[in-house]
């Protein structure tokens, strides 16, 4: 499906396209790591320059990080409940800023400027591996969080309320971190495409829309990841009777 | 111009390699960071903030609390004290009228006493001199009873 071949003086789109990396034996996607460790070095550093001088009245950069802080707790809170909500919250909120940094990352900044021998830089979260990284982390702490919490009685979830659902209930064990990576990454994925052919066909004015419908979008979906994950786990360790 | 290249051996959309594992390490290791630099500092402040709040508005329910409780006192006192003052009022005026009333009585006593006396004493002096007055009658009607028979 390669037609690269055809139009190799007019290659403004790519899409599949890697940058490899070697290490043993092993190959990598090197545009991915780039990008994440770019958007996470920014994360952290506004971070540790938000909570270097905290004080009781906040003031700037302490403001938005409480409200972020807030926003990520009533989230985990309302999803998992008052009980265990304080053990998973730094997950959820990790979750929640890997796929909006992620996102928005790959939304504002002007990654085509750079160049790179293979691929292209953009959204860790158009990667299938980042996308399914995170959903099989989202199953392993549902997991976790049900087994360490009820111990052996989590199982009695997949017989409620009755025996019959157990099929149903051993598959949405498999749905679950499909869906998740799937929606994540087909919804960056695409939002890219139709921003990059947008603005192959027409550079000016067009895609700006188109854009900040990308920008909404990808809110949404680190929004509506991090609360999936949440509630997967807010499942797990919720008690029936 | 468009570059699809899904399913090839070698890159591809799907083309799932060691950047899976790797991610998920990052991922983890993030979520440590971030535990550290971002979750556990802002949520102790946070939280330190919400006790205090919380502690203030216990503190101020309590005070308020209190203030009623005085303030009902007073207004207790203060209805204690007004109808006291009304009672005390109303036992002078019962008092004054009491005195007044005794002092009129006393008065009209006096009055009606010598007002008596007087009718008695005008009583005894009109019949004293009643009487004188018949025996002076009598003394001149004898007198002329005896006149006329010495002149016979």
């Amino acid at each position: 499906m390669n037609l690269n071949f055809l139009f190799t003086n007019f290659a403004e789109l790519e899409v599949g396209q890697h940058l490899y990396w070697q290490i043993g034996k092993v190959s990598i996607h090197g545009q991915v790591f780039l990008t994440s460790w770019i958007l996470l070095g920014a994360l952290l550093v506004f971070i540790s320059l938000g909570t270097k001088k905290m004080e009781n009245d906040p003031k700037g950069l302490q403001n938005l990080l409480e409200f972020l802080w807030d926003y990520i707790r009533d989230l985990a809170r309302t999803q998992i409940g008052e009980k265990v909500y304080r053990d998973w919250m730094p997950f959820i909120g990790t979750l929640f800023l890997f796929v909006f940094v992620s996102n928005w990352g790959g939304a504002l900044i002007p990654w085509r400027l750079i160049k790179l021998p293979s691929g292209e830089l953009g959204a860790p979260t158009a990667d299938i591996n980042t996308t399914i990284a995170l959903a099989l982390l989202v199953s392993l702490s549902y997991f976790y969080a049900g087994l360490s919490n009820k111990g052996w009685r989590y199982f009695e979830y997949y017989v409620h309320p009755t025996p019959i659902m157990l099929p149903f209930k051993i598959l949405e064990d498999f749905t679950k971190p499909l869906s998740l990576s799937f929606r994540l990454f087909g919804n960056i994925l695409a939002d890219e495409l139709v921003v990059s052919v947008l603005v192959f066909l027409v550079p000016l004015v067009l895609p700006i829309p188109v854009m900040f419908l990308g920008l909404f979008t990808s809110a949404i979906q680190a929004l509506i990841f991090a609360t999936l994950a949440a509630y997967y786990i807010g499942e797990a360790v919720e008690e029936h009777h | 111009m468009l570059a699809f290249n899904l399913f090839a051996t070698e890159g591809g959309l799907f083309d799932i390699n060691a950047t899976l594992p790797l991610m998920a390490i990052q991922v983890v290791v993030l979520t440590y960071l971030l535990n550290s630099l971002f979750f556990k500092p802002v949520g102790k402040v946070v939280e330190k903030r919400e006790e205090y709040v919380k502690n203030n508005i216990t503190a101020a329910k309590n005070k308020l609390a209190e203030v009623e409780k005085l303030e009902a006192d007073l207004l207790n006192q203060l209805q204690k004290a007004r109808s006291e003052a009304v009672k005390i009022v109303n036992e002078a005026e019962q008092d004054s009228e009491k005195l007044y009333q005794e002092a009129i009585d006393l008065a009209n006593n006096e009055a009606n006493a010598s007002k008596e006396k007087a009718r008695l004493e005008i009583e005894n002096q009109t019949s004293s001199a009643r009487k004188q007055l018949s025996q002076q009658a009598d003394d001149l009607s004898e007198l002329i009873v005896n006149r006329l028979i010495q002149q016979k």
